[in-house]
């Protein structure tokens, strides 16, 4: 989907800084409804504080992030309302330790949506079963593994009934084994044609799923394009260097 | 039962009087009753103020937490029996007028209070902050966060150093005879003074106290099992 029909989102000269130092520098992104945008760089480059400044975990100094006839880079936005709409996984999981998976999955539909128990329950459970995981639901995340709670994690955010979804290096703290599990389940959200924003490094992975590549280094974006062009040809020289780094032949 | 004193080169031995100590019991047991009572009360308020406090303390609330911060310490470094002395000969030359036990149970709380602030901020302080961040991505507000995130994990994260306030709370109770209250110690005190009955009163004392702390402790750490099971497992 290289020219999306209706733009979701769509980002602005985006700048963010902590303190002296720039993180982000004059982004622009438009992102359209059903894309998959796959955000590739070297260790800080920004693309894990951009996609948090998309979910109002950082506040940005400059720009705009037009959504829903909003301005998500204004201070005064109701972020509330808008993570109801724009979900986000956490490279460590992140449930909460005290609940069982069901429980971790519900909060929000009950205490955040006010939704009724019976109809959030039975979502929860379809969601379960399609990620493999109905049995475990009455089970405490310390009883999971890595790949099973960043499973749940993925279901606990899509029961919100999310427009988009940001997955923030979901599959870095895993084993490589469990690494395919979750893809999987990201790459059947895909092929649903849910609008997603993924910062990874597993390569494969951002080629198989990505509509567009977006290569950032230090703060900027230096190049979109599609997973084809990006990694046969990227167009620019970081892209290449950054490439050359997973290709072990090239040592 | 035989207590034995060695007095000097010859040992002199005595014997417990048990028709004294079965005679002190309804004493005893009217003190343990008041001991109970005050601090019942002075640990349920600590406890509701250790909560209130390390909220606000943990939300830096403007003001207000700088007054907490100095309440911690006054009450943190001054003993319990000054600030019974305070509450008890102190406010009366201001025109306060407050009954023994209502000293004691202010004082208590007083003393408690900052303890157990003290105790639920460590907790809520070790909870993540990419907790939190989770916790926000699903729309919570912050009252919410608080409820359902932060505090339970906080709740079990301090249990073991709230239990050990409850109990050293619970023994500092044995101060209040200071203010003329007749608690365990002041029974045990008056006994002594009156009947020169030493051993029987300790004794009796010293098991006044392991029957309402004792199954106290067995009550805390069961607690502390079940509120910890989820997070820590068993």
């Amino acid at each position: 989907m290289t020219h999306p029909e209706e733009i979701l989102l769509e980002i602005e000269g985006l700048e963010k800084s902590f303190g002296d130092r720039k993180v982000l520098e004059g982004i622009n992104l438009q992102v359209g409804k059903g894309e998959v945008i796959v955000i590739l760089g070297p260790s800080g480059c920004g693309k894990s504080t951009f996609l948090r400044c998309l979910n109002g975990l950082e506040p940005v100094q400059a720009g705009r992030i037009h959504y829903r006839s909003q301005d998500l880079a204004k201070p005064d936005v109701d972020f509330r309302e808008v993570r109801q709409h724009i979900g986000m996984v956490f490279q460590n999981y992140e449930l909460f330790p005290h609940m069982t998976v069901i429980e971790n999955i519900l909060l929000g539909p009950l205490k955040v949506q006010k939704r009724s128990r019976d109809e959030a329950q039975r979502q929860a459970e379809q969601l379960l079963e399609r990620v493999g995981l109905l049995d475990r639901k009455d089970a405490y995340p310390r009883q999971l593994s890595g790949g099973q709670k960043q499973r749940i994690a993925i279901v606990r955010a899509l029961c919100m009934n999310p427009e988009i979804m940001l997955f923030d290096e979901v599959t870095a703290s895993l084993d490589p084994e469990m690494v395919r599990e979750v893809l999987e389940v990201i790459l059947g959200l895909a092929k649903q044609g849910m609008t997603m924003l993924i910062v990874t490094h597993e390569m494969g992975f951002a080629r198989s799923v990505g509509d567009r590549i977006v290569f950032m280094d230090q703060g900027k974006i230096c190049e979109i394009s599609s997973p084809e062009q990006f990694f046969t040809s990227p167009s620019t020289e970081r892209a290449q260097h950054f490439l050359d780094i997973f290709q072990y032949d090239k040592l | 039962m035989m207590v034995y004193i060695f007095g000097g080169r010859v040992g002199v031995h005595m014997q417990l009087n048990w028709e004294f100590m079965i005679e002190s019991l309804p004493l005893y047991g009217a003190a343990m009753w008041l001991t109970f009572k005050l601090a019942f009360w002075g640990i349920l308020f600590s406890l509701l103020i250790g909560l209130v406090f390390s909220v606000i303390l943990y939300y830096k609330v403007k003001v207000v937490s700088s007054v907490i911060l100095a309440y911690v310490e006054l009450s943190r470094n001054t003993p319990l029996l000054v600030q019974l002395f305070f509450l008890y000969y102190g406010l009366p030359k201001v025109g306060v007028h407050l009954s023994e036990t209502a000293c004691a149970i202010i004082g208590l709380t007083f003393l408690g209070g900052s303890y157990m602030t003290e105790a639920f901020r460590s907790g809520i302080e070790a909870v993540g902050r990419t907790q939190i961040e989770s916790g926000l991505s699903i729309g919570l507000s912050k009252v919410q966060l608080a409820r359902y995130v932060i505090l339970p994990q906080a709740f079990a994260i301090s249990i073991p150093s709230l239990g050990a306030n409850v109990i050293f709370l619970l023994k500092e109770t044995s101060i209040v005879g200071a203010i003329a209250l007749m608690d365990l110690m002041n029974v045990a005190k008056d006994l002594i003074g009156m009947y020169y009955k030493t051993a029987e009163s300790l004794l009796l004392l010293v098991l006044a106290y392991l029957v309402m702390v004792l199954p106290l402790s067995l009550v805390l750490s069961w607690v502390e099992r079940k509120v910890r099971y989820a997070e820590f497992g068993d």
